[in-house]
């Protein structure tokens, strides 16, 4: 088919890259995007950066604003140490969760990476980014720039306030809560973050407005009567038990002050915000793999890239999907791209060429044919551990040669459950979709109490499941945490379920 | 719907305020581990920037984790080659997840967190609270330094300081005043002008019309001339005026020990004292003279690669060093004018009867006048504790212990790792309130 190709319909003959290549890529890869997969995406906003601006922006979990916090800038020194010694390579691309949807691009990379870049980032992952329940229901897309942009400056009006040892303290705290600070099971209130910051704008204009020096600091300090109330009754709307730890801290803690409060909000917006990627990464990456894949193909089909590039191609992204064996010392547990996209393209497969026992292990859609809307569907609605569970097939099981172990904490072995046979694909399905479960992986610490009338004691429970307890002494670190954001005393249980 | 934007040029260290805020938390352990970091560094490397390693308890992100090692859980793994249903496969030790990560693996400890520092950063950790002791005479009899400072405005200067705001602000006042015709206006007459020059036949009061029209255009022009967009009057500079600053003049006399009783690591102790001490010179005072002296039976100064560098020997009389700088003292640094540094290294050992010379020569001569004379015995590592009684020790040791004076200070050194603390010790911030 490549011997068709015509050496004028290429978009690119050479591996350097230039913006007028670029659009032509982005155009073409566009139209296979959006009319032949039907994608529906934000616009994009690529960005081109220096490899020393992607380490700044790993740092900052690829974000391209952020508030400024020791932490980051430990993961930055390390990053960038593995980076100089050539122990790690940096990630092609930074995709953000947002409209527009930006996308960073490294200059070192070839013609044929800005491609597959382009396809995998602003295309795979800013559809799913669009159309994945748990980002639409969860996450701001519009406005979680605006909003980071507040986070920092305000961050920042702080740390020149009251110090940055004040600040840093609560910071410190409040990430240590950060996964104990997501709605799991109610849906966060909507547009809290814009509503808040249209009060806090007409806040800072009435300051500036009425300016006084001598009162300038006290709005921050103190809170008015009125919205001292506001908080008390939204402390008495609080239904314990409460999943929600720095919710409630942020409403209920008798001892923060109201910007520290601000901050404690701060972490638990941009904890919400994350939430979502961390039980999509298999799906995520999964669409974005298979958009790529797809996209880069169809080009090649088309004539617009040359065999070259799409050798190139093949190699990078049999690297991106390469799972080592568990035995392997390279084995780090399963690639999520490895996953996501053995899955995707299997349900190509069971679309459009099913065997018998795809007919009887999914009768909905085996020999539908119709594979693209299939796939859009499962983007759209499911997550990790729902995706397995209902897409996981034996094909992929016994591609992967899948075993399940059960591991008792007081047996010396590990027993092996099931392995990828007739008897134990349901086993091993089941199993893995729990190790995707953030229900399941996550400990279950919820506030069941806090004497506000009496000691102001704070009762806080983990909910132990199958035995499984805390790690005693990152435990006890992260007590104390809670310790200064709560102000007095608390008790942390462990229950049995 | 989409575009590109080009990121490369943006403001590069995004991240240097965290970063900041990193090693001022860890600003302890990485204290600790820059001195572990100098025993291993050769002098030629001592100001290198380089990896360092912190214990990582200081820096750590604690979250509720669940406990590897308890209750129950299921894994799935890839690559199953022979294992069947119902096989019981032996743990790894340690209580490691099977073939996970290994943390020794990437060569270092699960408990600490390297990172490099840069050259700077790690100079800056280096000589934190260090500092020159009486570095009281200043004299401004030497001013060669000068800050500049801003001075509002002024009506001559450089096309560089021009204040193009300002500038731009008078021009347009006096535009206004002078009711200079705008270019906009003019292009209004003119394209009436051509409108009426394109009828045919005009008749009389066009013509008249015309007429008025270019005389008003002949007018605008003259006024346009008379008031233009930029007069040389509306431009104004940015002043600075030099303003003197107190210099405090210093120097720094480095006297070594280079005889024959000196074996190579004796000198190699030497030379990394003086390195450290060249190098927080250098960092912490922009203007300051180092003298190099070397000395066996007789001194001689010599430049800074020499000193650090070659090597020589011969007998010892350390009194001829003193003598030496002694005589380019007076020659060239007033004690007056200069605030007076001297750092001596010497084994302890010199002609029999020279010690007490030194003695006098100090005594008499030289601490009256001088800031801060620190003498560094080098012992061999065998004699530190035979010497561990501040009273024994070699023959210019036991001289010196009779010198009491606040401006005089004696230490020993015997391994690499006493050189950063006895370093300390010799320069701390707060040295003179203790002393005091």
């Amino acid at each position: 088919m490549s011997a068709t190709a015509k050496f004028d319909t290429l978009l690119y003959t050479d591996s350097d890259w230039n913006f007028e290549k670029l659009q032509r890529s982005l155009d073409a890869c566009e139209d296979i995007a959006l009319n032949d997969l039907g994608l529906n995406i934000y616009r994009n906003q690529i960005e081109i950066i220096t490899s020393e601006q992607m380490l700044d922006a790993y740092s900052s979990h690829g974000m391209p604003l952020m508030y400024k916090h020791w932490s980051f800038g430990k993961h930055f020194a390390r990053d960038k140490m593995m980076y100089d010694k050539g122990y790690s390579g940096l990630a092609y691309e930074i995709v953000i969760n947002s409209d527009p949807c930006i996308a960073y691009l490294m200059e070192e990379n070839s013609m044929t990476m800005q491609t597959l870049v382009i396809a995998h980032a602003c295309f795979g992952h800013n559809h799913f980014f669009k159309n994945n329940y748990l980002f639409r229901q969860w996450t701001d897309a519009e406005s979680i720039l605006t909003y980071l942009d507040f986070a920092k400056k305000y961050i920042a009006k702080c740390e020149d306030e009251f110090g940055h040892a004040e600040v840093e303290e609560i910071l410190d705290a409040a990430h240590a809560l950060m996964d104990q600070g997501v709605y799991r099971y109610n849906r966060p209130p909507k547009l809290s973050d814009s509503e808040q910051l249209e009060k806090i704008h007409a806040r800072a204009e009435h300051e500036r407005v009425t300016f006084n020096d001598i009162w300038r600091t006290l709005p921050l300090q103190e809170e008015t009567k009125s919205e001292e109330e506001q908080r008390q009754t939204e402390v008495r709307n609080i239904k314990l038990p409460e999943e929600n730890l720095l919710y409630f801290i942020e409403k209920a803690s008798p001892y923060l002050m109201p910007w520290q409060r601000e901050l404690v909000r701060i972490v638990r917006n941009m904890s919400q915000y994350f939430y979502p990627q961390k039980q999509t990464k298999v799906m995520n990456e999964g669409c974005a793999t298979f958009t790529h894949h797809y996209i880069l193909n169809e080009l090649h089909r088309r004539g617009q890239i040359s065999d070259g590039s799409i050798m190139e191609f093949m190699h990078s992204h049999s690297s991106v999907v390469f799972q080592p064996e568990f035995d392997d010392p390279r084995y780090s547990g399963i690639n999520p791209y490895a996953l996501g996209f053995a899955m995707m393209e299997d349900v190509v497969r069971i679309c459009t060429d099913p065997k018998d026992e795809d007919r009887d292990w999914f009768p909905g859609v085996a020999g539908c044919g119709d594979w693209r809307n299939v796939l859009k569907d499962a983007w759209a609605n499911f997550r990790d551990e729902s995706f397995i569970t209902q897409f996981l097939s034996p094909t992929v099981m016994r591609h992967f040669h899948m075993f399940a172990l059960a591991d008792d904490a007081t047996k010396s072995y590990y027993n092996v459950d099931a392995i990828h046979d007739e008897r134990g694909f349901r086993q091993i399905r089941d199993s893995l979709s729990k190790m995707y479960d953030l229900g399941a992986i996550e400990p279950n610490i919820q506030v069941v109490g806090a004497d506000l009338a009496g000691d102001r004691t704070l009762s806080v429970q983990h909910t132990v499941y199958n035995g499984r307890k805390l790690d005693k002494k990152t435990k006890e670190d992260v007590v104390k945490h809670l310790d200064r954001l709560w102000g007095y005393k608390v008790k942390l249980e462990e229950v049995d379920a | 719907m989409s575009h590109f934007i080009d990121r490369r040029l943006n403001p590069k260290g995004k991240s240097l305020g965290n970063r900041q805020r990193f090693l001022k938390r860890a600003r302890h352990q990485i204290k600790d581990a820059v001195n572990k970091s100098l025993r291993e560094r050769s002098v030629k490397d001592l100001e290198k920037s380089g990896n360092i390693t912190i214990p990582s308890k200081s820096t750590s992100e604690p979250r509720f984790r669940i406990d590897p090692a308890s209750g129950k859980r299921g894994h799935v793994h890839p690559g199953n080659k022979d294992f069947a249903q119902g096989d019981r496969i032996k743990k790894p030790p340690s209580g490691k997840g099977k073939g996970g990560k290994d943390a020794a693996d990437s060569g270092e400890g699960e408990d600490s967190f390297a990172f490099t520092l840069t050259r700077d950063e790690f100079l800056d950790i280096f000589f934190e609270d260090l500092e020159l002791p009486n570095l009281v005479k200043t004299s401004l009899k030497e001013i060669k330094n000068y800050r500049m400072r801003r001075a509002g405005m002024t009506t001559v200067g450089s096309p560089t300081s021009l204040n193009i705001i300002r500038t731009m602000r008078n021009a347009h006042g006096r535009r206004l005043a002078l009711g200079r015709p705008s270019t906009k206006e003019m292009n209004e007459l003119k394209e009436r002008l051509f409108a009426l020059e394109r009828i045919f036949q005009p008749n009389d009061q066009q013509i008249a019309q015309k007429k008025s029209i270019i005389a008003e255009l002949d007018e605008m022009e003259r006024r346009r001339r008379w008031a233009p967009y930029i007069d040389p009057l509306d431009v104004r500079y940015n002043a600075f005026q030099p303003e003197p600053v107190e210099t405090t003049a210093a120097v720094m006399f480095c006297l070594m020990d280079v005889s024959g009783s000196m074996g190579e690591r004796e000198k190699d102790l030497a030379k990394r004292f003086y390195m450290l001490l060249y190098l927080f010179l250098q960092r912490r005072y922009e203007k300051i003279d180092v003298v190099f002296i070397r000395h066996t039976h007789h001194a001689e100064e010599v430049d800074e690669e020499t000193f650090f560098y070659s090597r020589q020997s011969g007998g010892t009389i350390v009194s001829t060093a003193i003598e030496e700088m002694q005589r380019i003292q007076a020659e060239r640094y007033a004690a007056d004018q200069w605030n007076i540094y001297v750092a001596q290294a010497s084994d302890g050992y010199t002609q029999s009867g020279d010690a007490q010379r030194c003695v006098q020569l100090l005594t008499d001569e030289l601490l009256p006048f001088i800031q801060y004379y620190a003498y560094i015995e080098i012992l061999d590592e065998r004699e530190m504790d035979v010497f561990s009684d501040p009273d024994a020790g070699a023959e210019l040791w036991r001289a010196y212990r009779s010198i009491n004076h606040s401006h005089f200070a004696q230490t020993r050194i015997a391994r690499p790792q006493d050189i950063y603390p006895v370093f300390r010790e010799l320069f701390a911030k707060n040295r003179k309130e203790a002393a005091a």
